[in-house]
């Protein structure tokens, strides 16, 4: 940006300099509404919830707390080991929270990537179909477990009746209580909302591509699959990962969708779940807030690779 | 020859067959919950593929309790204040990070940034104290309050992408006719910037509509609860006897107006989905 510069120079020489000074000094004015609120919303709050890991404290009396080290995080009293560390529960929900992230956004990438090449192409209608890959992405994440809940009813849903009339299944299954399935239900219905937002993305991406480097292709008559790995993918890659990233991290700290569709049950408990029911429900402040940090810290390092990626993009532009 | 156009119509056919899936794949369950919301609590039972009758028993239900009305005005309100706070700050923040060079510039746009990547439950227990000490546990201006938390950076973010892109003349004409940056700011960038502000607000007012976690945690009664958290606790005597024609009216009160919006404002949606993504 050479704005500010430009101006100056249109300035007489004497006003230069103040008028440099004073326009920084506007910015920081200007910026000043935003940077307080997010300073009272995030950063402070950010910085209790480290501070109350460290503590006792309980819900009920936010005042009255004793600072009691990692506690919280790992100690070990009578021969036995204690603190979210120390949880099989916890660990039980990282390892959901991984294998949520891992399985949905996988499956959201390649159904994104097909759905995208599909209003890639020119046919009638397009602006339909468009604007129905929209509607899961509209739906609120409430609305939307409710509704897949009561399709995956065990008694009276009409999956159960789908898979049956094809033969799939031979008799109902409960899909959100079962052990084995309800991971899989909540990756479903995560797939079926978040699909539209990859999808839009990578077609966003897809149509800014040139389209001479696949007149080229088509003249010498390469095969269009050949020419969706060879040109298309390398193509779309920086566009698609930053995408994959936004949704890893979204992902990570799921939360609605889980605690609706299947409650506080342990099979598909994620932290996010984990440490709110600890902080809430248990009142216990400390523990959950031990809980919420380390759900920080590995948040925030994929927010590094992703701040990584993002610089490189914005001094590419 | 014949295979050659045979292939090809196969191809056209599977082409066809993959949109109708797509098209399934996405609507059905919405149109199911608008099915399931017009049976009686009987007709339940059978599973219907189309509509055989229509009731609107559940959504007389659902209107005429008191407060199922006042959480969608809690909504509407928290969403629409959020959007109007979202787009004042964002909108001054913008102005500085996209047309003044100034040292640190830089880091403001990565903290934003970074903060748009907060999982809500790190700041959960901490905002939970500033709340309680700006004496607004259980009312929906907290909402409001702890909602910017995702909204603003987001704005931010695209008004800012937004701002970078006027053209530099305009603002020059305004300091050599005397404007302060506030007027120059509302004046004459501003009018330019509705596009952006329409893409942004309209993003932030969903995001706020549709959230779950804080609603939850920050409102305790009733009367003071959004529409997501008053669905997801319409529960009946056990898991078995959820009222699931009164949960699917419900959610297709709050639905349709979502969907309305969204098919109106398609086009500006996708460019302000992709403007926050792709192009930060």
């Amino acid at each position: 940006m050479s704005t500010k510069s430009d101006i100056a120079q249109s300035m007489p020489a004497s006003n230069r300099l103040s008028l440099l000074t004073q326009r920084k000094r506007m910015a920081w004015l200007f910026l000043s509404p935003m940077m307080l609120v997010l300073l009272a919303v995030a950063g402070w709050p950010l910085l209790r919830t480290i501070g109350f890991s460290f503590t006792d404290a309980n819900l009920g009396n936010l005042h009255d707390y004793q600072f009691i080290g990692f506690e919280n995080y790992l100690v070990y009293e009578a021969g036995e080991w204690y603190g979210v560390l120390a949880d099989p529960l916890w660990w039980r929900a990282v390892k959901n929270t991984l294998f949520f992230t891992l399985v949905s956004v996988s499956a959201e990438t390649f159904l994104g990537i097909i759905v995208a090449l599909t209003l890639n192409a020119q046919f009638k209608g397009r602006a339909l179909v468009r604007a129905a890959i929209l509607i899961p992405w509209a739906i609120p994440t409430i609305v939307s477990a409710r509704m897949w809940g009561w399709m995956l009813h065990d008694q009276f849903g009409i999956l159960n009746d789908i898979f049956m009339t094809l033969g799939f299944i031979a008799e109902p299954v409960a899909w959100t209580a079962d052990a084995n399935l309800s991971m899989w239900a909540v990756i479903m219905v995560d797939v079926w909302k978040t699909t539209p937002f990859m999808a839009l993305l990578t077609l966003a991406a897809l149509q800014m591509l040139p389209s001479d480097c696949y007149e080229a292709a088509k003249v010498d008559g390469i095969h269009p699959v050949r020419v969706f790995f060879k040109v298309t993918l390398p193509l779309i890659a920086p566009a698609l990962m930053v995408a994959v990233i936004f949704r890893v991290l979204d992902a990570l700290r799921v939360f609605d969708l889980i605690f609706v569709l299947t409650s506080n049950s342990a099979d598909t408990m994620s932290m996010s779940v984990y440490a709110r029911q600890q902080l809430v429900e248990f009142q216990d402040v400390g523990y959950g807030s031990a809980a919420s940090t380390l759900l920080f810290f590995v948040i925030a390092l994929c927010t590094l690779a992703y701040l990584y990626l993002g610089k490189k993009r914005m001094e590419s532009y | 020859m014949l295979t050659k156009s045979l292939s090809k119509l196969l191809l056209r056919v599977a082409f066809w067959m993959l949109i109708l899936a797509i098209i399934v794949f996405s609507t059905f369950p919405f149109y199911y919950a608008i099915l399931t919301s017009l049976k009686t609590s009987e007709q339940l039972f059978s599973i219907d593929y189309i509509l055989t009758s229509v009731h609107f028993g559940n959504y007389q239900t659902v209107l005429n309790q008191a407060s199922f009305i006042r959480s969608l005005g809690n909504s509407l309100f928290v969403s629409t204040l959020t959007v109007v706070i979202s787009l004042l700050f964002g909108l001054t923040a913008a102005y500085a990070l996209g047309r003044v060079e100034f040292r640190g510039r830089g880091a403001v746009l990565l903290m934003v940034l970074g903060v748009s990547m907060f999982p809500q439950v790190a700041v959960l227990s901490g905002l939970f104290e500033v709340i309680r000490w700006l004496n607004l546990y259980n009312n929906p201006l907290a909402l409001v309050f702890s909602y910017t938390i995702f909204t603003l950076p987001f704005t931010v973010w695209v008004l800012t992408t937004f701002m970078r892109q006027l053209p530099k003349e305009l603002e020059e004409a305004a300091i050599v006719d005397g404007a302060s940056p506030i007027v120059t700011l509302f004046q004459v960038f501003m009018p330019l910037m509705w596009p952006a502000m329409v893409t942004t607000g309209l993003l932030a007012f969903i995001a706020a509509w549709n959230e779950f976690l804080f609603a939850l945690t920050f409102t305790l009664t009733d009367d003071q609860r959004t529409v997501p958290v008053a669905i997801a606790l319409i529960s009946g005597g056990s898991a078995y006897e959820l009222p699931w024609g009164i949960i699917m009216a419900a959610s297709v009160v709050v639905t349709v107006p979502l969907v309305i919006l969204v098919l109106i404002f398609q086009r500006r949606i996708v460019s302000g989905l992709t403007a926050g993504a792709v192009k930060g």
